[in-house]
């Protein structure tokens, strides 16, 4: 526990009655890659928020790089770096834009800034591409750059929300050969989840599963395989979560976000 | 550390900069309207207006198609805060270890910024349409009342852009917020032949002391002074942006 670089205790956040995460308590390692998963609706998202200073926790605590996020929001900010589960790049900047905004909005000294910048943007294949506009990038050109971007201020700990989702294999497995180079090398505490679980089977060094807001399981894959008694992850997944399809309601933001995959194509 | 904060104001405001000047479609169609209503009303009303004894139509409303063009596009900046918002760039600027009232600052300047430079196109449209500022020598004056109709219309924008969830609420603010204050201000007509209802809107209508000091500055003469002008446009910009800050700062992502 002496190296837990995230720690949450009883931890819990209601939305107007509704409990979306119930005293839910783990630990993370330094160093090691840490797999969230759930079906849809499980408190993922919202967990992952609380880890991040956006949301406030109902009740519990926390304690992310040591510190707690809801004291001391600034310098908890400045040890992670996050790639959302949306895209969170601006389309109308270009990469190098992008990344020198957030350099600039984290304090990377200029010097440093830039490179830091030519250095990460080569490592994920963009360097060439730096001055042309976000929009017209690919989904996997995107995602390379948000996480070139969230480990330009040197973070302790990076998360990943769902950082393959809507993306072909094979830019899945680019991703995910990119986010445990970079990660190995800056030697970063990946937390992330995913509905793949072939993907969390093979990265993860360590899995917990959430369902209905709860920690259902803890542990290695094989551990969790073993403790179900299934053949893959996915068997295990099933076994731990059950069958049942879970709906989530559609917020604005889905409305708007169909809208302009209609407008726009393919993110 | 060192921890300069103006870096994060200076560098969303010029991310602003950077959207107005790529996107010349806007920049263009913002235009249109103002012109619009500069060549339609100035010179299909000029004739009547002169026949009244008022003078030239366009010199008199030239000031007023001004503060519509600053006006308009101040306001609009605040679909860029919800567009922002569901497309993802809002939440990398709010998790960055910066406050949130230097990202609301930093925004806020850059559109007015975006919204005066938008006026001082507005403002040469109408030169060449023939418009002649009576006296050059207060043209920093004049600048000064487009820049404080600027940060107020901005402050409307960021208030109105924090709170809406979505898209569909912004033509009732333009029809029940902007219009209004447009229509209801001393842009289109001159006050003192009013019927006293509409006197009386225009008088409370912080807008019309934009124009008049926009309009005092441009042609001469101060229907209700350069200072009171001066006073409610500047403590009314002030207080809506410390409403649209306030706002923005419970934005929840």
């Amino acid at each position: 526990m002496t190296a837990a670089i995230i720690e949450a205790r009883d931890l819990v956040k209601r939305f107007d009655g509704f409990t979306a995460v119930d005293h839910i308590s783990f630990a993370v390692e330094a160093g090691v890659i840490f797999g969230f998963l759930g079906p849809n609706g499980a408190g993922k998202t919202t967990t992952i928020k609380m880890l991040t200073t956006v949301l406030t926790p109902s009740e519990g605590r926390l304690r992310v790089a040591g510190h707690d996020p809801v004291k001391e929001p600034q310098v908890v900010r400045h040890a992670f770096g996050i790639v959302f589960q949306d895209p969170s790049l601006d389309g109308e900047l270009t990469a190098a834009e992008n990344m020198e905004l957030h350099g600039v909005l984290y304090r990377v000294p200029r010097a440093e800034r830039r490179a830091r910048i030519e250095a990460l943007l080569r490592f994920v294949g963009l360097w060439e591409r730096r001055d042309d506009y976000v929009k017209r990038f690919s989904g996997g050109m995107r995602r390379r750059l948000e996480i070139a971007r969230a480990l330009q201020h040197r973070p302790r700990i990076l998360f990943l929300d769902e950082p393959t989702a809507g993306l072909d294999p094979q830019t899945r497995n680019q991703i995910w050969e990119f986010i445990r180079g970079l990660c190995r090398d800056e030697q970063v505490t990946v937390f992330f989840t995913t509905h793949y679980m072939e993907e969390a089977e093979r990265v993860a060094d360590q899995i917990a599963v959430i369902d209905h807001g709860r920690i259902v399981a803890h542990g290695t894959a094989a551990a969790l395989r073993q403790e179900t008694g299934g053949r893959t992850l996915e068997d295990a997944f099933i076994a731990l979560t059950g069958h049942s399809i879970r709906e989530a309601d559609a917020a604005p933001i889905d409305r708007m976000r169909r809208m302009r995959q209609v407008w726009l194509g393919r993110r | 550390m060192a921890r300069p904060p103006v870096n994060a104001v200076f560098i969303l405001w010029l991310r602003q900069l950077k959207l107005y000047f790529r996107s010349r479609a806007r920049m263009i169609g913002a235009l249109g309207q103002p012109t619009l209503f500069l060549l339609s009303l100035g010179f299909g009303l000029g004739p009547t207006f002169a026949r009244a004894g008022r003078g030239d139509y366009v010199q008199f409303l030239a000031p007023g198609i001004v503060t519509m063009g600053i006006l308009f596009t101040a306001v609009f900046s605040g679909i860029g805060i919800i567009w922002d918002r569901h497309f993802g760039f809002l939440k990398e600027t709010l998790v960055a270890p910066v406050s949130r009232l230097e990202i609301v600052l930093g925004r806020t300047l850059g559109s007015a910024t975006v919204a005066l430079i938008q006026g001082g196109i507005v403002f040469l449209v109408c030169v060449v349409a023939g418009f002649r500022p009576a006296q050059p020598m207060l043209l920093p004056l004049a600048l000064m009342f487009m820049a404080l109709i600027a940060i107020m219309g901005t402050a409307i924008g960021t208030a109105v852009g924090s709170v809406l969830q979505d898209m569909q609420g912004f033509p009732l603010v333009m029809n029940f917020i902007v219009l209004p204050l447009f229509f209801f201000s001393s842009a289109l007509f001159p006050v003192p032949d009013l019927p006293a209802a509409v006197r009386l809107a225009v008088r409370v209508n912080p807008l019309s002391y934009g124009v008049d000091g926009l309009r005092g500055a441009l042609n001469g003469g101060f229907a209700f002074g350069v200072a009171t002008d001066f006073a409610v446009l500047a403590g009314l910009a002030a207080i809506l942006l410390v409403i649209g800050a306030y706002l923005f700062s419970k934005i929840e992502v």
